[in-house]
């Protein structure tokens, strides 16, 4: 099926096969690897991505379900060389360690806030509860979406 | 010419929470995991995996699969008999022990269910995938050895011609070793007038569950094959892989890249990994192999999975006198690379922090059909102290006594370092009244106590346990005469190279092999202040065999107390080879010269010379003084003659819904002596990470195999990674007390908080619980288990109190409580 998709302000046309999932149309097809796969089963959040702003497991879409639609990943979360406030936050706070889900789960804390842009830790971490991280204890993830909360009000 | 004032002492870059130099490209997904790189005409695999547990395989048959839309190549184990051999055992624990062989592609008989029967190449991933299930394999199915107990005891067995599953008995004995005086003698004692405690635990299976699934890629069309892999252990790799596919050792370059996280669950030589690297060969084209969640909770190995059979004996004051460790292991159907040893990786930590007269560990390693156990964080040391701190709170409980003093009644007191165990190993440093006293502070010890008495005399029905772990592991693997002594296939040194630019930058390359510890930065602090240069200006070279050509990598809290020593062994040694030619250029006698903060200066003088400019005179070398090597550039190998020892207490305010079963935690205090601290933002993230890998054994983790050997933990829906709202923020704070026999004087914190956690929660679950007459949960303690124990258990009454006396041992169920 042809589809017609805007990664990161690029628009791409392509054929895909329908059974394509969004995560290996932009890992495989467009070569952003910066999305990852953690899991098979939609638990893990690696691979999150904004799709028309809202953050969805791109495991969990098909790539043709994304045609016309706008999609954001990490590689395109940044501005004109600056960091989004997100990833300056997970750097200053030490949020991250190995970096696997690291790419998810800033994608997920941007959406977070962008629903609740004054979150309470308590709903920071239900809001990051389908983001896994093995490193970290999440405790410097809460740290950082709350000043990323912080930086963004 | 004119020269800097000298850096003052707060300029130092070790203790500083520097930001980490790795994030930039993790937080803008600029990554090189291995899944991501791809090369020209690359091909796929696919594994077929055993659904079978045990079985004799009678037939393949390929041609539907062979026939399959982008499928190159079908290989049975058969197909790659003279590709590849066995999977190596790098650490049986004698030449006796019973190792059965390994084939990465199995030939003949299955023995857990997920091992691989047939490799298929495509030229995508998914048409790999999708002809796997083309592949018709017939089994006979044979009997499934899954019970620890009776799979030491008898028949049915995993590979019937040995007639056991008891792969190896080894005993540490202090009466034989000299070390301390005869178990059975304490316990005897002790019956007559004293306290027995016996006990059965059990150490549930887990999965080191790493956020990147394994993934490895080959291209053997150069001179040299390259190899890239989600490894831990990229030294190993290329020896091991050299051999089993009788690869030239210099024909074969292994990179490890960006590595999603390990664990100890990339401490490992994989089938997979030799599978890649056979085909490819076979093929001549580069070849990936990536695995999905589901293959990586069945296919790599498992952690933990040993059942401890303990006796504790001691006075009725409440000294501890002897302790008798009984273990079986569960290896598996194989022996992982180091699997065999893991158990006694623990075996000198029982005694833990306290002074036993006697001490007598014996394990029994048992084969059975489940995927192999191997290292994962902490390996062998969070089972051990998780056997004594609830031996310790049990002993409290029988003589009424605060389970912190009964503690303090055993430990070894700050004076007493060095201290020489009961186990035989010396202990140089620590300080175990300073990180318990500021624990209980920063905890409030006293004012939860309290509010634990108002609960428990109100009924209240969420009721509060504390619950208290001090304590120690055996870290920085390893001295080698020690490795070579336990049977180990190679040693424990390390190796490093410092390169001073001629710019003035320094390149540090180092046999370590980081995945996610932050070493780049905090390696970088350490060589700052060693040679008087940047932060910025030192770049930390790793993981690639061709650039850091020796070393035995990162795993067991090795590469900072180990690694960093050879570090500054060879920076020391580029700072001896700069000094003469400091001494030409400065037109002084080398006696006349003192190294200070980056510069050779002429003593009592402000005249000196910047490693800097004596790295680029090296470079010109013009006017080169006679017999003088045109380089400063040094390296060093540094093997270890002891271990190091962190420690520290651990306190758990643990809420239990008496009702629901439900647990949580409401504050978790640790207090750790990890030495010196480098980075004190990388420490804090480490304990974090490691009390969350404990916390989740306690409360969440376990790998379930069915009655069938099918493991039915098989995807993250079953297997329950903590996620953020399972946890809480984590009070973290530390004690100091230097080791002994490493420059810096740091001790490693990778697997503390691990180890620390899990008896620090049990516990606190069962301090909350024992007025119900809960003695014992096994874990994780789910709140069904929870739940379970209250309705099952008999209010505490003095009657069904034992002071004085031995309960009756091991039940003939064999089980818990």
């Amino acid at each position: 099926m042809r589809i017609s998709v805007t990664v990161d302000g690029v628009t791409y046309t392509d054929e895909v096969e329908p059974r394509t999932l969004l995560v290996q149309y932009l890992r495989y097809g467009l070569g952003k690897i910066g999305t990852v796969v953690g899991c098979d089963t939609t638990n893990c959040g690696s691979c999150t991505v904004h799709l028309n702003g809202l953050s969805v497991k791109s495991c969990t879409v098909l790539a043709v379900q994304a045609d016309g639609c706008e999609v954001t990943t990490i590689e395109g979360l940044a501005s004109d060389g600056e960091l989004h406030p997100m990833q300056q936050a997970f750097h200053e706070n030490h949020a991250l360690q190995c970096g696997f889900c690291t790419p998810g789960m800033i994608m997920q804390a941007a959406s977070l806030l962008k629903d609740n842009p004054d979150p309470s830790d308590q709903e920071i971490r239900e809001g990051l509860e389908g983001n896994l991280c093995r490193c970290t204890g999440y405790q410097n993830i809460v740290k950082a979406v709350r000043q990323a909360a912080g930086s963004v009000q | 010419m004119t020269i800097t004032e000298e850096s003052p002492e707060s300029t130092l870059e070790v203790g500083q929470p520097r930001l980490r130099k790795e994030d930039q490209r993790l937080i803008t997904g600029r990554t090189r995991f291995t899944d991501n790189l791809t090369l020209p005409g690359m091909m796929f695999l696919g594994m077929v995996r055993s659904p079978i547990a045990h079985a004799k395989i009678t037939s393949i048959d390929v041609a539907e699969a062979k026939a399959s839309p982008g499928v190159v190549a079908v290989f049975t184990g058969s197909d790659l008999a003279d590709d590849v051999g066995p999977m190596p055992c790098g650490w049986p624990l004698s030449p006796e022990d019973k190792v059965p062989e390994y084939y990465p592609v199995a030939r003949e008989e299955v023995n857990f269910a997920g091992e691989i029967v047939a490799v298929v190449v495509a030229r995508s991933a998914q048409a790999a995938r999708d002809a796997t299930e083309l592949v018709d394999v017939e089994y006979e199915d044979e009997q499934v050895v899954l019970d620890l107990a009776a799979a030491a005891a008898g028949p049915p067995y995993v590979h019937p011609d040995w007639e056991t599953n008891v792969s190896t008995h080894w005993v540490f004995d202090s009466a034989e070793a000299g070390t301390g005086t005869d178990v059975k003698d304490e316990i005897e004692k002790a019956r007559q007038d004293g306290i027995v405690l016996e006990r059965t635990f059990r150490q549930q299976r887990l999965i080191p569950a790493f956020m990147e699934p394994r993934s490895y890629l080959v291209d053997p069309t150069g001179d040299q094959i390259v190899f890239w892999s989600s490894t831990q252990v990229p030294h190993f790799l290329r020896v091991f892989a050299a051999i089993a596919t009788k690869t030239p050792e210099h024909k074969l370059r292994v990179i490890a890249p960006d590595v999603g996280g390990g664990f100890g669950g990339k401490l490992e030589v994989a089938p997979e990994e030799f599978i890649t690297l056979a085909v490819a060969k076979k093929l001549g084209k580069p070849v990936k192999y990536t695995e999905t969640r589901s293959e990586s909770l069945q296919g790599a190995h498992h952690g933990r999975d040993q059942v401890q059979r303990l006796t504790l004996a001691a006075t009725k004051e409440g000294k501890v006198t002897a302790l008798h460790v009984d273990l079986l292991a569960n290896m598996g159907a194989y022996m992982g690379l180091v699997g065999p040893a893991i158990p006694i990786l623990g075996a000198y930590m029982y005694n833990a922090i306290y002074k036993f007269a006697a001490y007598r560990f014996e394990v029994k390693n048992i084969l059975t059909n489940m995927v192999r156990t191997d290292a994962y964080r902490g390996a062998g040391r969070p089972e051990a102290t998780y056997a004594i701190e609830r031996l310790m709170d049990d002993l409290a409980v029988e003589l009424d006594m605060d389970p912190l003093e009964l503690r303090a009644k055993n430990w070894i007191t700050a004076e007493e370092f060095p201290f020489t165990t009961v186990a035989g190993f010396e202990y140089d440093s620590g300080n175990y009244e300073a990180a318990t006293a500021k624990a209980k502070e920063l905890f409030d010890y006293d004012g939860l106590r309290a509010e634990q008495a108002e609960r428990r005399a109100r009924k209240d029905p969420i009721q509060l346990g504390i619950g208290i772990s001090t304590y120690t592991e055996q870290c920085g693997l390893a001295p080698s005469r020690i490795l070579g002594s336990l049977n180990y296939i190679a040693g424990g040194w390390e190796h490093a190279e410092v390169r001073m630019l001629p710019l003035g930058t320094v390149e540090v390359v180092v046999g370590t092999s980081p995945h996610g510890q932050g070493h780049e930065t905090a390696w970088s602090q350490i060589v700052a202040d060693k040679l008087g240069v940047a932060f910025e200006d030192v770049e930390v070279l790793h993981g690639d065999t061709q650039v850091a050509q020796r070393g035995l990598d990162t795993y067991g809290s090795r590469s900072l107390v180990v690694g960093v020593t050879a570090v500054l062994k060879a920076a020391d040694k580029v700072i001896e080879k700069a000094k003469p030619i400091a001494a030409h250029m400065l037109e002084a006698s080398e006696d006349d010269l003192e190294f200070r903060g980056g510069h050779f200066w002429v003593k009592g003088t402000d005249t000196g010379k910047s490693l800097a400019e004596i790295a680029f005179a090296a470079l010109q070398a013009h006017a080169w003084p006679e017999g003088i090597e045109p380089n400063l550039d040094s390296t060093a190998s540094f093997d270890p003659e002891v271990y190091s020892y962190p420690h520290g207490t651990h306190l758990a305010a643990i809420e239990v819904d008496t009702e629901t079963g439900a647990v949580s935690i409401r504050k978790y205090v640790a207090v750790d002596d990890i030495g010196k601290v480098i980075n004190p933002l990388i420490v804090d993230g480490q304990v974090h990470g490691g009390l969350t890998q404990g916390i989740a054994q306690a409360l969440f983790e376990e790998a379930v195999y069915d009655d069938n050997g099918t493991l039915v933990t098989g995807s993250f829906v079953d297997y329950l990674v903590p996620s953020a709202p399972d946890l809480v923020d984590f009070v973290t704070d530390r004690t100091e007390s230097p080791a002994l026999y490493n420059e810096l004087g740091a001790k490693g914190v990778g697997e503390a908080g691990t180890i620390a956690s899990t008896p620090a929660i049990v516990n606190g679950i069962l301090d909350a619980l024992r007025p119900f007459g809960v003695k014992d949960i096994e874990m994780p303690c789910s709140p069904m288990r929870v739940w379970k124990a209250i309705q099952g258990a008999q209010p505490m009454t003095q009657e069904s109190a034992t002071p004085g006396e031995a309960q009756p041992h091991f039940s003939s169920e064999g089980g818990q409580a």
